[in-house]
């Protein structure tokens, strides 16, 4: 059994087409969606959490890859440097997966690692540069 | 009632009761106005958060032969300084650039360094590169000057805060279909968060809300070391609508505040980047309060759903200098994480350290129980409610022949 994350990005011409639904049907692979952004005619992007088989896992990227979506890992590289951080928690908000929380007794923000789709947003918004990513 | 000298005493002799201004309210819950009032002495407040309106002064020394910065131009580490004084005293706001910096070129920019980082990096004992051009005199023949400067070299070097401590700020949200980046934070379309910057209980003039003991000749916590409240800050504004209780409904009062950088540390003074918007200086103030009597106390008995901020729609009503809010939340939503406006749940972000402020008003706390911090009486109070001092706007008038 292997567990991974992966960041799709789906052209234009591939986001209204059932795609993903192969990597069940074919592949035998579970997913879970922890973020989606697909409109109309417009770029879309997905980020999965992927279970399965570590070879049909390949087997099935693969297969990604070659109807024509980038497949990129997300090395969940998003850190958070304690002596930086200043627990002010303006990062919270932004986060769309509640991967910043704050401690309601001690106001201490802490970054929960396993719920981080590395999407960058408080890497931007942290005014203390607390935030890092590395792909 | 007691007085600050009797105060004093106590703390001379050790036996100050000193408590946060969170403390405080179980006390006066439990034991009642009349008796906390006579028990306690001193209420310590606190805040830290980004304030733009901070800098610094220093005097770098006289090089041979001697050199005007007056009049000159002035960078350190590249960022511009300010030199029009003497021969050799600048000053660096918080808020400077280096000249390459493309600024919001590149919109949202990234602001990655300024005088916000600098003040850090002197603070820390970090060389800096200072690097003049000016014009010779007869008595300063030098007209380019390019040395390291390290802040255990200077004369003297001074944190000087032209606004600080606001009391009460607004609830910043974006009510527009786009992101916004302002110094409130990144604030997503359609109400997709709310940013406030105060320290709710423990903000220091929301626990005095008129004045009554913070005046001119206060002493604080300053980053790390003991400073004073200077002036009152600018945009000073007491006069605003108030609940019943007197907390201002606006944001109202400010303070100037100085002390010396030499003895502050960088654990409280933190470069700040703000995204889209520009670098600013987190600073960390601790302001005691003495309870005089129970007047004052009743004032640092204000619980949080007591107090209430304004918020404000900074991709509209904000930029355009209009008057017009959304409506009022109080601290104690505002700290739940979640408000309510116009039917829609926003998560709430916080610009100021709720956390750090309370490691301040603890750390003031035990300096005036170990006896290490006597308190100061103003020499002259801070206009108040009363006054009909006001913060204007700006009058422009066209300028004839231009």
């Amino acid at each position: 059994m292997t567990k991974r994350r992966v960041v799709l990005h789906f052209p234009k011409e591939l986001v209204d087409k059932p795609i993903v639904y192969r990597l069940v049907k074919d592949f035998g692979l579970e997913f879970n969606i922890l973020k989606a952004e697909v409109n109309p005619k417009e770029e879309g992007v997905l980020v999965l959490e992927i279970r399965g088989n570590e070879e049909e896992f390949l087997k099935g990227m693969e297969f990604l890859e070659d109807t024509g979506v980038k497949v990129q890992p997300l090395s969940q590289d998003v850190s958070m440097d304690k002596d930086k951080c200043v627990d002010c928690g303006v990062c919270i908000p932004l986060c769309p997966t509640q991967a910043l929380v704050r401690d309601e007794a001690s106001f201490k923000v802490e970054f929960i690692k396993e719920r981080c789709i590395a999407c960058g947003i408080c890497v931007s918004g942290c005014p203390y540069k607390a935030m890092s990513i590395k792909f | 009632m007691k007085t600050i000298e009797e105060i004093n005493e106590r703390i001379g002799k050790g036996e100050a009761v000193v408590v946060t201004a969170e403390e405080i309210l179980d006390i006066v819950k439990e034991k009642g106005a009349k008796k906390t009032a006579q028990l306690v002495d001193v209420v310590t407040t606190a805040t830290f958060g980004p304030m733009c309106s901070s800098g610094i002064y220093f005097n770098i020394g006289h090089p041979k032969p001697r050199i005007k910065l007056g009049g000159g131009k002035v960078t350190l580490n590249k960022v511009s300084c300010y030199p029009g004084f003497a021969a050799s005293d600048l000053f660096l706001g918080a808020s400077s650039l280096p000249e390459e910096d493309p600024r919001n070129q590149i919109y949202p920019g990234e602001f990655r360094y300024g005088g916000g980082h600098l003040i850090q990096e002197l603070v820390e004992g970090k060389d800096l590169i200072l690097e003049a051009t000016t014009y010779d005199t007869d008595c300063y023949p030098r007209k380019y000057l390019k040395t390291y400067i390290n802040i255990k070299d200077l004369n003297e070097a001074v944190l000087f805060n032209l606004r600080n401590c606001y009391q009460n700020y607004n609830v910043a949200v974006n009510a527009s279909s786009h992101v916004i980046y302002t110094y409130m934070g990144v604030l997503k379309p359609n109400l997709g968060n709310a940013n406030y910057s105060t320290c709710g209980k423990l903000n220091p003039l929301l626990n005095d809300p008129y004045y009554k003991t913070i005046g001119i000749g206060t002493k604080i916590f300053l980053a790390g070391t003991c400073g004073f409240v200077a002036w009152w800050g600018t945009q000073h504004n007491p006069c605003v609508e108030r609940t019943e209780k007197g907390i201002p409904k606006f944001p109202a009062g400010t303070l100037a505040l100085i002390g010396n950088l030499k003895e502050m540390s960088s654990h409280w003074l933190r470069g700040v980047s703000i995204y889209g918007y520009g670098v600013s200086l987190s600073v960390g103030v601790g302001i005691p309060i003495p309870i005089l009597n129970e007047e004052i106390l009743s004032y640092v008995c204000v619980d949080e759903n007591e107090m209430f901020s304004p918020v404000v729609d900074y991709s509209s009503a904000y930029p355009q200098g209009k008057e017009e809010i959304l409506g009022f939340v109080s601290y104690a939503e505002l700290k739940s994480g979640r408000i309510k406006i116009a039917n829609k749940e926003v998560p709430t972000g916080c610009l100021s350290s709720i956390k750090k402020a309370r490691e301040i008003a603890n750390i003031l706390k035990n300096w005036i129980k170990e006896g290490k911090f006597l308190l100061s009486k103003p020499v002259a109070p801070l206009p108040s409610a009363d006054s009909g001092y006001r913060f204007k706007p700006l009058k422009e008038r066209k300028v004839e022949n231009d």
